[in-house]
């Protein structure tokens, strides 16, 4: 293990980092508890109050999109296959441009609290609210999914649980459920108590946490190379283990691979590429616990200014990943990466550990800068948790209960009172959900919330501001249309459905896979060991990533279904651009 | 800020909201606002597709290597965070030279009395 002590878990790493984890979640309860004095309206509960400020926005707004799959998934990714981690992060960034120029502003103009309040501005509230309910509770818990039990793994990792072992008298699988309940019991007192108040504070804490340790570590890995970027990157291709070196360099190692002689397969390699691409910088203006973040600014103007230091943030961030991947290509190593873990989400970790090992004095700086980092892991799996809680509960309290069962019927103490045991309901159900999919391979679900917002959300949130003809038939179509395929989509594919065709050769099994599979090791009728239906049946799409094919689909019918309908409201779409444009009776 | 307004909902605040949404000082508003984000999100959204289509494509194009290690990928892809960066702060200050003004003004007489 060239003296990596992660696995080995050695003792002072464990309790540093137990000692961190303790320290961070004493913090942020404090914080919650704090908040909840000052949440008494649905104004407060919602969206805290409309009084942050733009800087404290976008740190906010950093704090919530930037999860672990980001920060640890993204520099694994660049660890092990080079230049293809950075597609990834270039379309998280320029995503923000669509939040920027076409929505965040209109949107703070005239909503309240969620994002079906925009959509059914000028429509008939109860259909079009049901849609928007239903799409933003299913991205929302999708991504929640992915965050709680990569978080499970993660934590198992970062305190050096491996199979066989007992921590605390704990298995590896024990801790992965303990992990899981204790993170959705967390979100759950965060949001119920301390409700967008607490929540954002939780958010720029996170923020905040991981920029200075992301900072740190790129300024040692540079100190490493005497700031010199070239010596990084041929340091980095050197040890990538890749022939030639250059391609760790190169785009084409993980995405859009040219499979040698296989023209079939080539094609849905680059297909599913542009597929990513573009959900990647179409989703981000329809995640609904980005939007509604939105709100919790006193104006437009507010709104762009936090949009603009998210850019900010976001940006500078996840240019360190970019050094982060490489230095951990360069000064651990693919052989010790891989051991740690074959996903590669330790890279950063362990990169921090043989950084302190070099900066920090010996072992004991290893052991220190290791556990500054699964701290901020942690944090920064708290935060965003804590975000999709809030967005899905707000969803269900006022678009579903308030205004489509009671039909505006309620008081704001109501409400507030069923946003909270909504935050309950959800955040018990992520939890037996996280339960029971904790050992299966739900990286996937980022990408396919990000599609979906990009599908279902996307088409109606620019109809509804932009197009006058837009109604209530187009806001349903577009959003059912959206959803059910990016999820039929994803059904269909290579995710669920693992066995070889034209587009999908066979893959390398270790034993463990062939048995779960069901074939002999060296069988060649697999492509995917991890499917979620059948491992040896091939699937009917081979795309991975439904953007490309779902995304029309949403636009398609969302013009559809409006053009088709003779609902026309001009009246209402005037007021709503009035309002959208000039912030005039906005809250 | 514990409570809020009510959002105006009678007819009459409609009929504001209408009027005022008619008037050429409002076009004036709409046509400054699109002139800027349509055309600029076309634009990223071109370039952003030439760096993905180019990342799957033009594999050789994108290795040659410029200084060092670094090749025409990597300046590429740093371009699309300048891009980016860049756009963010040419629309805030169009935002707020161009845009704000107008848009105050027009919410003033909506909403009757400036507060």
């Amino acid at each position: 293990m060239n003296g990596i002590t992660l696995a080995v878990g050695a003792t002072t790493t464990r309790t540093l980092t137990l000692t961190l984890f303790v320290v961070l979640v004493a913090a942020t309860l404090a914080i919650t508890i704090w908040a909840s004095r000052q949440t008494k309206s649905a104004a407060d509960f919602y969206a805290g109050g409309r009084s942050f400020t733009g800087f404290q926005n976008g740190m906010a707004i950093g704090g919530d999109y930037m999860s672990a799959a980001s920060f640890l998934g993204i520099a694994g990714i660049i660890a092990l296959n080079g230049y293809d981690g950075f597609l990834y992060s270039i379309g998280f960034l320029v995503a923000w441009l669509v939040a920027l120029l076409l929505v965040a502003e209109l949107m703070r103009n005239s909503g309240r609290y969620t994002m079906a309040d925009v959509l059914a501005f000028r429509m008939r509230q109860a259909p079009v609210r049901t849609a928007g309910s239903i799409s933003t509770i299913i991205v929302s818990i999708f991504y929640l999914l992915a965050q709680m039990v990569g978080a499970g793994a993660l934590v198992a990792l970062l305190l050096g649980i491996k199979p066989g072992d007992t921590f605390l008298g704990m298995s590896a699988e024990a801790a992965k459920i303990v992990t899981i309940a204790l993170i959705g019991v967390l979100m759950i007192v965060y949001v119920t108590v301390g409700g967008m108040k607490g929540t954002t504070y939780v958010q720029i804490v996170k923020a905040f946490m991981l920029m200075l340790g992301a900072l740190v570590l790129t300024l040692m890995v540079f100190a490493a190379f005497k700031f010199n970027l070239s010596s990084l990157l041929g340091e980095a291709a050197a040890k990538s283990g890749r022939t030639p070196p250059e391609s760790f360099l190169q785009p084409g190692l993980r995405y859009g691979r040219d499979i040698a002689g296989n023209a079939a397969a080539t094609l849905a390699s680059k297909l599913d590429l542009i597929s990513l691409g573009l959900a990647l910088v179409l989703g981000t203006a329809g995640l609904p616990h980005i939007l509604i973040r939105f709100y919790t600014v006193p104006n437009a103007k507010a709104a762009r200014k936090s949009v603009v230091w998210a850019i900010g943030i976001i940006g500078v961030f996840y240019l360190m990943t970019l050094a982060l991947g490489f230095g951990a290509a360069a000064l651990v190593g693919r052989q010790a990466i891989l051991a740690q873990d074959p996903g590669g989400n330790t890279a950063a970790p362990q990169l921090a550990e043989a950084l302190g090992k070099r900066y920090l004095g010996g072992d004991f700086g290893g052991s220190l800068l290791l556990a500054i980092i699964a701290a901020v892991a942690f944090a920064t799996i708290l935060a965003v948790v804590a975000g999709l809680t809030l967005a899905s509960s707000s969803s269900l309290a006022h678009d579903l209960y308030a205004n489509v069962i009671k039909r505006g019927q309620t008081t704001e103490r109501q409400e507030v009172v069923v946003a909270r045991y909504s935050a309950f309901v959800i955040g018990a159900v992520s939890i037996v959900l996280g339960i029971f999919a904790r050992n299966l391979n739900v990286a996937f679900l980022v990408a396919l919330a990000f599609a979906i917002a990009a599908s279902a959300n996307l088409p109606a949130i620019l109809f509804s501001l932009f197009w006058k003809k837009f109604n209530t038939r187009g806001a349903t179509w577009g959003i059912y249309a959206g959803l059910i395929s990016a999820v039929g989509i994803v059904l269909m594919s290579p995710i669920a459905w693992g066995g070889v065709s034209d587009a999908r050769t066979p893959a390398t099994l270790n034993a463990a896979q062939a048995k779960t599979c069901g074939v002999e090791q060296k069988s060649k009728a697999v492509s995917n060991p991890t499917a979620l239906f059948s491992c040896t049946t091939a699937a009917p799409i081979p795309l991975e990533n439904p953007g490309l094919i779902s995304i029309p689909i949403g636009f398609i019918f969302a013009a559809l279904g409006a053009l088709t309908s003779k609902e026309r409201n001009p009246d209402k779409f005037a007021e709503l651009e009035a309002r959208s444009l000039t912030g005039a009776g906005a809250v | 800020m514990s409570t809020e307004t009510p959002v105006p909902t009678g007819t009459d605040d409609v009929n504001r909201y209408v009027t005022v949404a008619n008037t050429p000082e409002f076009a004036e508003l709409r046509r400054s606002l699109r002139r800027f984000v349509f055309p600029v999100s076309a634009a990223f959204l071109i370039w952003y597709a030439l760096y993905v289509l180019l990342s799957a494509y033009a594999r050789d194009f994108m290795s040659t290597k410029v200084v060092g290690h670094v090749n025409i990928a990597l300046i590429f892809g740093l371009l699309q965070f300048v891009s980016t960066f860049l756009i963010a702060w040419l629309y805030t200050r169009y935002a707020d030279r161009r845009v704000d003004p107008l848009a105050d003004d027009l919410r003033a007489k909506i909403e009757g009395s400036p507060e």
